[in-house]
């Protein structure tokens, strides 16, 4: 496959997406859907199989999106996070997983990565989800939505509110998460409370970087049972 | 050489098996340390099973091995003499006795290993019953160098002290018959806990051997036949997935079984975990999928007990999934549960055909009475929203009782 050909594409060639899972068969799987499916839209530059083989093909290839395993030996997706992140800010994670435990979830999300589907996603829903995540938005699977909502529920007896910006979502912000959790797509949302596809996708970025940064005990429980805060 | 010590030593350690070797030697010196740290370790370390294939140790290896031996031993007694300590006499003694003692205990070592080879059986008849000629001579041979050993020290003892000769003799038989069965018990003790450790191992491995062929197995058996079918592979792996989460996550499905509960301080949660609403709609929705050959998606968001309005609520969200599922013409629907401190609210939804809602025949019960009727008796609401071409989806409320309320 071609490693190095759109390094220097125009911002509306293909995404370039770099694959880290360690089973190879599912590497070769969603390469060739990639591939049979979306050649003009997205790019696959190259895959790995573990954490350091990841962390050295993403500083190689520089790709613009990676499409993170969650469950690897020597640490996983939140490793490789670990690990990249730091020295190439500029490259977008989106974690692909079979697993759609709470703990997985959050944890990955809250080590940087910007959007989470499971493996069971078709095809043209994974390539939309890459374009979004490329273009700097979130993805969030009705399940994440639904943890979100949960983790930041007001329960009788949670933990204080240290950071009302950071811990709290706004009216609005919760409208969209139920719609996401109902499985409404992007657009469906906007017309359902009026208000632009590109309000809905603010919206979610918001909720993103909530859920990344916020102290809420559930969020940061969820993340210490992988050891990751 | 004697029972593996040094060689087991250096493995662990990494490096060469003749500077353990040196070092042990070296420390016989120092007022035999070495040789104390050398049985210490053949009594207490873990041996390892043998290997079947290991290759026998090289011959010059084992001539290095006896000279550093003889070296540590020769240190050891020219330490002991130089240092006047009771003029090197009593070393005599000393060295005969633990002479002894290392032959039988490398006997009970022995036995050991046989084991190991054998395969397990009882420990107690191994350990005394399988007596081999050799081995006998070896014990023998062992006591009696220790006996040797005892009356050598005794009669240098009772020639300084007469009186208390007889008790001291007593006393020395005592020790010696310790001393000979000391290795025995520790080594019979260690092998049961091994044998139990074993055991659970096997029972573990047997448990989920079993779990994957009754499951796992049986459905990969059955996608191969159905490979023509695609809707029907899609229905057994979803059914198989779930099953299979559930396995692994616990009995309350996502998650990982702790998930925390809306409130904490209700004294029932936790007593039954299948009674509560984030469980009853992950079964209904596992039962729709199953039957019906179609994905169900659901999100559950709170959680709660379940009460008799709450059961009603489940029913009439399966009947309205299970109406997705024949009629919506898509092979998705997607199931949201939302529960909050006043009332249950439950969506189902699918991207279908959708339909008029006043074009529905009055003798279709599934609307009616199921939803509708279920939902009324209890106090809930159900509101529709569909339209030819636009998917369909059933919203259905229901208010929480006051005394289950958080």
């Amino acid at each position: 496959m071609t490693t190095d050909s759109g390094a220097a594409q125009a911002p509306t060639g293909p995404v370039r997406v770099f694959l880290v899972d360690d089973h190879g068969l599912f590497r070769a799987g969603v390469r060739a859907e990639l591939e049979s499916l979306a050649q003009d839209q997205v790019q696959v530059v190259g895959e790995a199989g573990s954490v350091g083989e990841a962390v050295a093909g993403i500083g190689h290839h520089q790709p613009d999106v990676v499409l993170l395993d969650v469950h690897m030996p020597d640490g996983g997706g939140a490793e490789v996070l670990r690990r990249v992140r730091p020295t190439h800010p500029s490259v977008v994670f989106l974690a692909l997983s079979v697993s759609d435990a709470a703990e997985d979830v959050i944890a990955v999300i809250r080590a940087g990565a910007r959007g989470y589907v499971t493996k069971t996603i078709s095809s043209q829903e994974l390539v939309k989800a890459v374009r979004r995540v490329s273009e700097g938005d979130a993805v969030f699977s009705p399940r994440l939505a639904g943890f979100v909502l949960d983790a930041f529920s007001d329960r009788p007896g949670a933990a204080p509110i240290s950071d009302p910006e950071l811990d709290l979502l706004t009216p609005r912000e919760r409208d969209v998460l139920r719609l996401l959790a109902r499985g409404y797509a992007y657009k469906e949302i906007a017309s359902e409370l009026f208000i632009s596809v590109k309000t809905v996708e603010t919206h979610v970025s918001s909720v993103l970087r909530k859920t990344q940064l916020s102290n809420r005990y559930e969020l940061s429980r969820w993340a210490t049972d992988r050891r990751l805060v | 050489m004697v029972s593996g010590v040094a060689s087991g030593v250096a493995q662990h350690l990494g490096v060469e098996v003749l500077w353990v070797r040196v070092a042990f030697a070296a420390l016989a010196g120092l007022g035999g340390a070495g040789m104390l740290a050398y049985g210490l370790l053949w009594v207490f370390a873990r041996q390892e099973p043998e290997d079947a294939n290991a290759a026998p140790l090289p011959a010059r290896e084992r001539q290095q091995a006896l000279g550093l031996a003889a070296v540590g031993i020769g240190l050891f007694a020219a330490v002991t003499a130089l240092s006047g300590f009771a003029g090197g006499w009593y070393v005599v003694p000393l060295v005969t006795g633990l002479g002894g003692a290392a032959l039988v205990w490398r006997e009970a070592d022995e036995v050991q290993r046989r084991r190991w080879r054998d395969g397990a059986r009882t420990g107690v008849s191994e350990v005394v019953g399988g007596v081999t000629r050799t081995m006998v001579v070896r014990v023998v041979a062992g006591v009696v160098l220790l006996c040797g050993g005892m009356t050598l020290f005794l009669v240098q003892n009772v020639t300084l002290d007469q009186l208390p000769g007889v008790l001291l003799a007593v006393a020395a038989t005592l020790i010696g018959v310790a001393v000979i069965t000391i290795p025995w018990w520790l080594r019979l003790i260690r092998e049961l806990d091994e044998q139990r450790r074993a055991s659970v191992r096997t029972r573990e491995r047997e448990e989920i051997a079993a779990h994957l062929h009754d499951s796992v197995l049986q459905t990969l058996a059955l996608i191969q036949k159905q490979a023509e079918n695609p809707r029907e592979v899609v229905r057994l792996a979803r059914g198989q997935e779930r099953q299979l989460r559930s396995w692994l996550y616990g009995p309350s499905g996502y998650g990982g079984g702790d998930r925390p509960v809306t409130d904490p301080s209700d004294p029932a949660h936790g007593e039954a975990p299948s009674a509560t609403m984030s469980a009853a709609v992950a079964r209904a929705c596992g039962e729709v999928e199953d039957t019906f050959a179609v994905a169900v998606q659901h999100v559950v968001v709170g959680d709660c007990q379940l009460d008799e309005p709450l059961t009603a609520l489940v029913q009439a969200a399966r009947e309205a999934i299970v109406n997705s599922a024949k009629h919506s013409g898509e092979g998705e629907v997607s199931v949201y549960v939302e529960v909050e401190p006043e009332e249950v609210t439950v969506f189902v939804r699918d991207r279908g055909k959708g339909f008029d809602p006043a074009q529905v025949s009055a003798d279709r019960h599934g609307l009616a009475d199921s939803i509708h009727g279920r939902m009324e008796r209890n106090g809930g609401r159900v509101t529709l929203r569909t339209a030819p071409g636009e998917g369909a989806e059933v919203q259905l409320s229901m208010p929480r009782r006051k005394e289950s309320r958080t």
